[in-house]
């Protein structure tokens, strides 16, 4: 337990990636079985104690120190569980603290009435960083920002395993993950993949410019929509039916129209979207539906989900994907033609004669939900990761705005010396004066020299200070690329943009003739009930 | 001791410019310039310049030397630990308060009627200053800097292992420690010592004159060099220390990705090291925590505390609940929170 509450409390303070990587790595290498599993499995959010309540917390520490001092302490810190972890003192008579395994393992058998002594036993054997770790785990939010992908990255890597690797027998394995570590670190068996509902790892495109088409032979590719919404994998087998991002994480639960009229088995590529009788709902339609634990009955009828297929893995226990693109696409029209499908239907594809053929049809397009195109090989297979050359994402040129800056705050990890993360404004009337709103946020698309202009420019300009936020003298230009935009009402100026980045630096330009917030409005599509 | 018609409060009290002393006619800790002033240690908001008459430990004085330009305006009255005078109708002596070089408590003696200024003071070891000694007394004056139950320092050696298991896992990683200028930086310095690390340690230019200070009174600390007298160094997997507000300036640049670290009571609280933009907080404190303060009411043992400087309201409590008549005392001039502790 206490090594494990050193890699949370490490990781709660880190904010780098590869760090964060490095410090789970070191972290499974050094622990042995079962502990690392469990760790794993708290990591990727596979573990849930239902007996540890907030209630709970509060009474032990109004037990400890009483009322009042509890009240106080626990209005300082601001978080229950740190606040019980910081006042309960170690007893030095309690015996040696529990090992992570011990943990889970107990309380997974323990009643509801037994929770409480055995909890108490084990906050006077930790330190506070074990008593924080602990009361983390149990009331399930870790909070120290790692992702399950990020977690199994560093599994992967412990094993020098591609980590789609790992991705594709993940979901058929379970806490504390044994086979797997005997696989990656012992050279035992790769785990069987072949079980109910398995995520397969996703194939991805690369981003390709007008200009390096050329260089490609247009009849050896096949064109689609690029549609804008969520890529999703639909997984059916042995009667388990699973929606999956095409991360590997499990959406099931926040679809459960998809997962309900899944009456077939196969492991399918397609997009999640919102649909309408024919029309596709704008993206931010479809964000109304994400990352919901509860879905409303009213949700699921006036944002109805709907995935458009693109490309079959797996039919009916026959795996596709060593198959050429051509060949695949013939068997999923095919398997499409045999009987209706309600929530499924299949994305086109767009006939071209030559590239200017296409780009033309790319520039006509100007329908909402479709983001551009994608071209892939006739001949590629189904291939995990991103491989250099099958596939391509053609992306329809992003919408420009000049913005002007109005706020800089520092970076994070190599960035934290660099005013890097830049909130811009448009202009807008309120009340009769023109006013700066500000309309986004944007922390990258800048080179590394622009980044030490920028810096320079907010540390010269700088009007007044809170904390790592600096407001700056509304002067600067930014030209700001954006993929989409829709109107909001978590924003002051009421529109939030999708994928904002500082396209160039526009010191040429009066900051006076920076776009306005009407000119933004007009960009945002019309939307069913969003 | 106790003379019982005698109300403390008439001779010892606040006012706008600090806590006044009457019958010896002189301010402990002043907020401003007076004209005689008892000073219980070097920090800034315990220690400003421009008094007429300064009474301290030398070695306080030799820090207020260091930090105001040699103070050749005041006359400066060095006074050893454990020795007395009389300022007035007072007897005054300091006392050992643990929490830097010179740091003292003040104690006052008035018609059998004693009462001990706490200062800013810590009951834990530390190599760079002699530790605190209770003093029984009548009335005791505490400060409250860390007065809640969640503030239990962890043992020093547990946050310098933090720091070197870290340099462990990034070894080529540049460590860079935030410390306050006076006592945390020499104290870490003589922590690091003591773990064994015998590495140098590079210095931020703002700390170096305190540094030679403490050398000069016999703290050895080892091989330590300037940041900026560096040549053809890489910094790959070392220790710098700087002052708080250095670790994200643009000073850092040279450094081989920095891990900032820093170094403070306040860091046992996430989200005070998150808004401090530690990556690595090392609980390091010069004053008393929770336990230590409570602790201290009991060793003094007098019937009186009053609490200034920081959540006085938590210890205040505290000490009723044992049956100490305990109040809060408000101080001008006292920094809350981000001051040098």
């Amino acid at each position: 337990m206490q090594a494990f509450a050193e890699l949370l409390d490490a990781l709660s303070f880190q904010p780098a990636r590869n760090a964060k990587l490095r410090l789970i790595e070191h972290y499974l290498q050094h622990t042995p079985d079962p502990d690392r599993g469990w760790a794993l499995a708290a990591l990727t959010g596979g573990l849930d104690f239902p007996g540890a309540k907030p209630a709970l917390l509060r009474s032990f520490g109004e037990d400890k120190i009483g009322a009042e001092l509890f009240h106080w302490s626990y209005d300082y810190v601001g978080d229950l569980a740190e606040t019980l972890a910081l006042i309960w003192e170690t007893n030095p008579e309690a015996g040696p603290p529990p090992r992570l395994g011990e943990v889970v393992e107990t309380l997974q058998r323990a009643t509801k009435m037994q929770t409480p002594a055995i909890l108490k036993r084990w906050l006077d054997s930790l330190d506070a960083t074990g008593r924080w770790a602990l009361l983390k785990l149990l009331t399930g939010a870790l909070r120290v920002g790692v992702s399950a992908r990020l977690a199994k990255q560093a599994v992967a890597n412990v094993g020098k395993q591609p980590v789609d690797q790992v991705e594709e027998v993940w979901h058929a394995l379970s806490p504390p993950y044994r086979p797997l570590f005997d696989w990656l670190q012992n050279g035992g068996p790769k785990p069987s993949t072949n079980s109910g509902g398995a995520f397969l790892p996703a194939m991805l495109a690369n981003p390709i410019e007008r200009a390096e088409l050329d260089t490609l032979d247009p009849t050896h590719f096949r064109a689609e929509w690029k549609w804008d919404g969520i890529r999703v994998q639909v997984s059916s087998s042995g009667g388990v039916k699973r929606l999956y991002s095409r991360a590997g994480e499990d959406v099931s639960a926040a679809f459960p129209d998809i997962v309900e009229a899944i009456d077939f088995d196969g492991v399918f590529d397609g997009e999640l979207l919102v649909r309408r009788e024919e029309a596709i709902a704008p993206f931010n339609d479809l964000q109304q539906r994400l990352n919901r634990k509860v879905v409303t009955s009213k949700m699921l009828k006036e944002h109805p989900a709907h995935v458009r297929l693109y490309d079959a893995l797996w039919i009916e226990g026959e795996d596709l994907r060593a198959l050429p693109f051509d060949q695949r696409r013939a068997r999923l029209e095919a398997w499409m033609a045999r009987q209706p499908r309600p929530r499924f239907d299949l994305s086109p594809l767009v006939q071209f004669t030559d590239w200017a053929h296409l780009a033309q049809l790319r520039e006509e397009m100007r329908g909402d939900g479709i983001e551009g195109l994608m071209l892939k090989r006739a001949d590629s297979p189904y291939l995990a990761g991103r491989p250099k050359g099958p596939w391509f994402k053609w992306k329809r040129d992003p919408h420009l705005a000049d913005c002007v800056l109005m706020y800089a705050q520092r970076g994070h990890g190599k960035r934290s010396s660099f005013y890097s993360d830049y909130t811009f404004g448009c202009w807008r009337d309120a009340e009769g004066k023109r006013e700066l709103a500000p309309v986004g946020k944007a922390y990258f698309g800048f080179t590394d020299e622009e980044l030490r202009w920028l810096d320079k420019w907010v540390r010269d300009h700088t009007t007044s200070r809170f904390g790592p936020v600096r407001e700056v003298e509304p002067n600067l230009v930014l030209e700001i690329a954006f993929d989409g935009i829709a109107r909001s009402t978590r924003h002051k100026s009421g529109v939030a943009m999708r994928f904002p980045r500082v396209n160039r630096i526009r010191t040429d330009k009066p900051a006076g003739e920076a776009d306005t917030v009407d000119n933004l409005l007009r960009l945002v599509p019309p939307s069913g009930n969003g | 001791m106790t003379t019982d018609s005698l109300n403390p409060r008439s001779w010892l009290y606040p006012t706008p410019r600090g806590l006044y002393c009457e019958p010896g006619d002189f301010y402990v800790d002043p907020a401003v310039a007076v004209n005689r002033a008892v000073i219980t240690h070097g920090h800034g908001d315990h220690a400003r310049p421009g008094h007429r008459n300064a009474l301290a430990t030398p070695e306080t004085l030799a820090i207020m030397r260091a930090r105001f330009q040699d103070m050749p305006d005041t006359a400066q009255q060095p006074l050893k630990y454990g020795e007395s005078v009389r300022v007035g109708c007072i007897e005054v002596s300091l006392v050992p308060a643990g929490h830097i070089l010179g740091s003292a408590q003040v104690v006052l003696e008035h018609r059998g009627q004693r009462i001990v200024v706490s200062g800013d003071y810590k009951r834990r070891p530390d190599a760079t200053c002699p530790p605190f000694e209770p003093v029984p007394c009548d009335v005791f004056i505490t400060e409250a800097t860390f007065a809640l139950p969640v503030f239990h320092h962890p043992p020093d050696m547990v946050e310098i292992g933090k720091l070197l298991r870290s340099l462990e896992t990034f070894p080529e990683r540049t460590h860079l420690v935030g410390v306050y200028a006076l006592g945390k930086c020499q104290r870490v310095i003589r922590l690091l010592r003591a773990a064994g690390y015998d590495k140098r340690i590079w210095l931020h230019g703002a700390l170096a004159s305190l540094c030679t200070l403490y050398q000069q009174h016999g703290i050895d600390l080892g091989d330590i060099a300037l940041v900026s007298d560096a040549i053809l160094e890489t910094f790959r997997g070392a220790i710098v220390l700087c002052p708080p507000s250095a670790i994200s300036d643009r000073w850092t640049r040279r450094f081989n990705e920095p891990i900032p670290a820093m170094a403070s009571g306040w860091m046992g609280v996430r989200a005070r090291a998150r808004q401090r933009g530690a990556e690595l907080p090392l609980i390091i404190s010069d004053h008393a925590d929770w336990s230590e303060l409570c602790m201290t009411l009991k060793d003094v043992g007098a019937p009186k505390v009053w609490v200034t400087h920081g959540r006085e309201e938590a210890l205040v409590h505290m000490a009723r609940s044992i049956g100490i008549e305990a109040e809060a005392l408000h101080l001008a001039g006292r920094e809350e929170d981000e001051g040098e502790t």
